[in-house]
């Protein structure tokens, strides 16, 4: 009696021995490292790590390894002075166009990151940092495309000489009326709207005697533009955060008009905030042939001109009088030209920006125009203790081309050298343009030492509830209370290896899950163990003992913790960020230790107790 | 070790009456205070902002409350969160203020008058007014639907005046805790509201233990009414609710002590509600399913026809 077979024993150990392997890269802890993230496209290959390579190694920086990686360079150090030093030195030599980040790394032995284990994903509220939630205002997106059909409507109509009384959007917002001297103008205006904006929806109306024409943007075209809104932001604020030198940061999109934004390790919050918020925006202008740009260096640009500089550093000399601004670009989508098969940015400009462009292209046809980056950018630093605040303006000259003809409300740009280019053009052009306008409507920011405090009163009391618990079982139930503690570490073991396995965020309140799981968990044997002891108590042999007490415990088991898990399953289901993370690991924990505290310890009593005649239990 | 050598005898349920008054009377106080006093909400879901500072030595309150002052932050309300070194301010929306400018320029204020070098932040929350709102109508829902959830399990694994009487426990432990939290002013947060849904699991796990021992015993014992069925059921599990119940809260206690401030509310809650969820599930979910009407051919498993039961009859209550 009690004998398990041993295919039982096997899969047992097999378990046990998968989760101590996956919970084993917490213990190596972390490297001191720097993340290197390229900037605008920069690139990132072979040549530019052996580049970090050879500039750590020209001011004797030992380094433990330098690795290319998803987005950039990684490379770790053997102590935290090496790590802030090559910061340091990276910032300075290696250019603009490539951020450090202080990073800690996991030093996960290759051997264990071949088998995909990892440490566990610690939460911002453990490791520090900023959590923000923003959120896109919707009802100015849709405005902003309902302004720009207005100015459209009005320019065509008033291009195809068509005669109206007025035109405005209506107070829902979502359409645009147009008033006519008479329905042969409207029908007219019908026609060409139909046109040239398929999309929209026209209704005619007749009120008292005047003639309406009701335009309306259709629901779907309103979905994308709000879509687009929330992509357009997104991108925008990825590029910033990458400026930032996060190594981990996220950006992401949540329910249908907010963006989370979460960068771990950012102390200096208010800089963070800035540069988030930051205004971006662009400028066409003409650029001066055969300039005598050595003058302009020299401080004596030609009248009317400027000097700019190009993305590679070389002067170039632009016309002062700007062409197009970049909240005139509706759109802006990189492609390949259907000829020859060339990257090349598409872009839509508003009828206003069209029609200057029109009329400048026309003139200048064969000439080079070039697109200026404008940023308006506060870096703070801390100087002497102080903190001191610098409004810095960088203009960019991001694009040259050739005018070929007259443009037109759409035009692309070509000549680009890859499509990599033209995406990143494109980017930056929608960046530029006119977004919907963003607002922070949640911030959680955690410093680092409040991280590091939750992190240590958090095991403290992990430890030591632990303890306590494992003493009040040894002393009550004795040699079954030892087997019970054994699983219980076990179960420990298996929590940590789980949330590594799935990678899901360990938090405060995740933490304080784990702690309230070693208290539950002891309640499946405290009620096998408790049966053990009735079923003796009236009198059954130990071996028969055991047997009854697992085996009419286990219902109960069951029942009891399903509905603690529907619980768990509810909470991460409404709950938000921490609030997961307690739901993640109350549910890992109520899972393992029905396998520890039921499959574990049979098997261990059946080890000591099994297939012999027992006299006595130590229960 | 052992508390019980024998089968404890106590007559749980010939208390019942006095439970139930006892009860009804908290439930009651719980009540009026959550109506008249309300819930001490945190910015989870009131909105507004939050700021943690750390001093370097102990931080006089009425120096920083000062300087705020003196920033135009008068309306902030300061208060020492866990150890004299640390601060706690909240401060109220500012009319033109994104929460941006806020939490830099009451931490700006701070660090000009006492040195860059003395305090640090620790954390800045801060949660719009619209976020607010929708995380209190989402706990709402979760726990509504973490009830009805339950209901629906233990009405498919049991029987329905099971299921009431586990439900009507669970309701009683969370307006007591929730009451209680009411009473004593303490902080309701985000994490407070999980540990209540913990609550509502733990509680539940504590009532269905022994419930489950008193459909056995339905089943087994010849003899007995009702009430001698579920009092001697109590007393059968008796032992294993006390272990459990002190085994949690040897590690919430200590989750309480060495946890740290901001889990305090969180550990509070969980202690409340397992000692009210202990009670409960010994009085209320038994006496409610009792009272209920529940017997013994509610809980027989079901036979097939022409199959005789002899066990049914003659042993109605």
């Amino acid at each position: 009696m009690n004998q398990y077979p041993t295919w039982k024993y096997v899969l047992i150990i097999t378990v046990i021995l998968t989760g101590i392997l996956y919970a084993l890269p917490n213990l190596y802890g972390d490297d001191p490292a720097v993340q290197i993230s390229p900037l605008r496209g920069a690139p990132i290959n072979e040549a530019s790590v052996t580049r970090v390579s050879e500039l750590l190694k020209g001011e004797g920086i030992s380094t433990k390894s330098i690795e290319q990686i998803e987005r950039g360079i990684l490379v770790r150090f053997n102590n935290t002075v090496d790590q802030l030093q090559a910061k340091d030195l990276i910032e300075e030599k290696m250019g603009e166009n490539y951020i450090p980040a202080l990073n800690l790394s996991p030093a996960t032995p290759d051997w264990l990151s071949a088998l995909k284990a990892a440490p566990m994903y610690l939460g911002l509220d453990l490791r520090g940092g900023v959590h923000f939630l923003m959120e896109v205002d919707m009802v100015a997106a849709a405005r902003q495309a309902g302004e720009r059909y207005v100015s459209d409507l009005r320019s065509i109509l008033r291009g195809e000489k068509v005669r109206y009384l007025s035109i405005a959007r209506t107070s829902s917002g979502h359409s645009i009326e147009i008033k006519f001297r008479n329905v042969a103008d409207l029908e007219l205006a019908s026609s060409i709207i139909r046109k040239e904006y398929p999309r929209l929806l026209l209704e005619q109306e007749d009120r008292g005697g005047d003639a309406f024409l009701v335009v309306s943007i259709s629901d779907e075209e309103i979905r994308e533009t709000k879509k687009m809104a929330l992509q357009q932001n997104i991108i925008t604020l990825r590029n910033r955060v990458n400026e930032l030198g996060v190594a981990e940061p996220v950006v992401q999109q949540q329910g249908d008009n907010r963006i989370v934004v979460q960068l771990p390790g950012i102390q200096d919050t208010a800089r963070a905030k800035e540069i988030l918020g930051a205004t971006a925006t662009l400028e066409f202008r003409m650029a001066v042939e055969n300039a005598d740009v050595q003058a302009a260096i020299a401080g004596r640009p030609p009248v009317g001109t400027r000097l700019y500089k190009e993305r590679n550093g070389s002067p170039i000399l632009l016309k002062k009088r700007i062409i197009v601004t970049g909240d005139q670009i509706i759109d802006a989508a990189s492609g390949i030209e259907q000829q020859n098969g060339s990257p090349t940015v598409f872009i839509s400009l508003d009828s206003k920006g069209a029609r200057k462009m029109a009329d400048t292209t026309r003139e200048n046809v064969g000439k080079p125009m070039a697109v200026v980056f404008i940023e308006n950018k506060t870096n703070s630093k801390r100087i002497d203790g102080e903190l001191v605040r610098t409004k810095k303006k960088i203009e960019e000259v991001i694009n040259v081309a050739v005018i070929r003809d007259q443009f037109s409300k759409r035009f692309q740009i070509t000549g680009l050298d890859s499509s990599e280019e033209a995406r990143d053009l494109a980017l930056l052009l929608r960046a530029g343009a006119l977004a919907a306008p963003i607002e922070i409507v949640e911030e959680r920011t955690v410093g680092p030492s409040l991280g590091q405090d939750n992190i240590d009163q958090g095991m403290t009391s992990v430890i030591v509830g632990f303890i306590i618990v494992m003493l009040f079982m040894a002393v009550w139930y004795r040699g079954f209370g030892l087997v019970a503690n054994i699983a219980l570490t076990v179960n420990l073991v298996m929590i940590v290896a789980v949330l590594s396995m799935l990678q899901a965020t360990l938090t405060l309140p995740g933490i304080a899950g784990i702690v309230l799981t070693v208290g539950i968990a002891v309640d499946a044997n405290v009620l096998i163990f408790e049966r053990i002891r009735e079923e003796i108590r009236s009198g059954n042999s130990p071996q028969a003992s055991i047997n009854a007490g697992y085996d009419k415990a286990l219902s109960t088991i069951a029942d009891a913790n399903i509905t603690t898990l529907i619980a768990a399953l509810v909470l991460y289901t409404f709950g938000s960020g921490p609030i997961k993370g307690f739901a993640i690991t109350l549910s890992i924990g109520i899972i393992t230790s029905m396998f520890t505290a039921i499959m574990g310890t049979r098997a261990v009593i059946n080890l000591v107790y099994g297939g012999r005649k027992v006299k006595k239990l130590s229960i | 070790m052992q508390i019980f050598n024998k089968e404890p005898s106590f007559d749980f349920m010939g208390k019942r009456k006095l439970a139930l008054i006892v009860s009804i009377l908290l439930v009651i106080i719980s009540i009026a205070s959550l109506a008249t006093r309300g819930l001490n909400f945190g910015i989870d879901f009131t909105g507004g902002t939050l700021i943690e500072v750390g001093y370097e030595n102990s931080a006089d309150l009425s120096e920083v409350r000062a300087t705020l002052e003196s920033a135009g932050y008068g309306n902030a309300i300061t208060q020492h969160f866990g150890s004299s070194k640390d601060v706690l301010i909240r401060v109220p929306p500012h009319e033109g203020m994104t929460n941006a400018d806020l939490s830099t320029g009451v931490l700006n204020a701070l660090h000009r008058d006492s040195g860059s070098d003395k305090i640090e932040m620790r954390r800045v929350e801060f949660v719009g007014p619209q976020v607010g709102e929708e995380l209190t109508e989402k706990g709402g829902l979760a726990m509504i639907y973490a009830l009805f959830g339950i209901l629906i399990y233990i009405t498919l694994r049991f029987e329905k005046r099971f299921a009431v009487g586990s439900v009507v426990a669970l309701v009683h432990d969370v307006v007591i805790t929730l009451g209680i939290f009411s009473v004593l002013r303490l902080e309701f947060d985000l994490t407070t509201l999980a540990a209540i849904l913990a609550v509502i699991g733990y509680s539940l796990n504590d009532t269905i233990v022994v419930f489950d021992r008193i459909r056995e015993n339905f089943r087994k014992m010849r003899k007995g009414s009702p009430v001698e069925v579920s009092n001697r059921s109590i007393n059968q599990m008796l032992s294993r609710t006390l272990v459990t119940s002190f085994t949690t809260l040897f590690v919430l206690i200590a989750l309480f002590v060495l946890g740290g401030e901001i889990i305090h509310s969180f550990a509070t809650a969980l202690i409340i509600g397992i000692i009210v969820g202990t009670y409960s599930s010994v009085y209320v979910a038994s006496a409610t399913a009792l009272a209920l009407g529940v017997s013994k051919q509610d809980l027989m498993p079901v036979k097939k026809e022409g199959e005789d039961d002899p066990d049914v009859l003659g042993d109605q209550p």
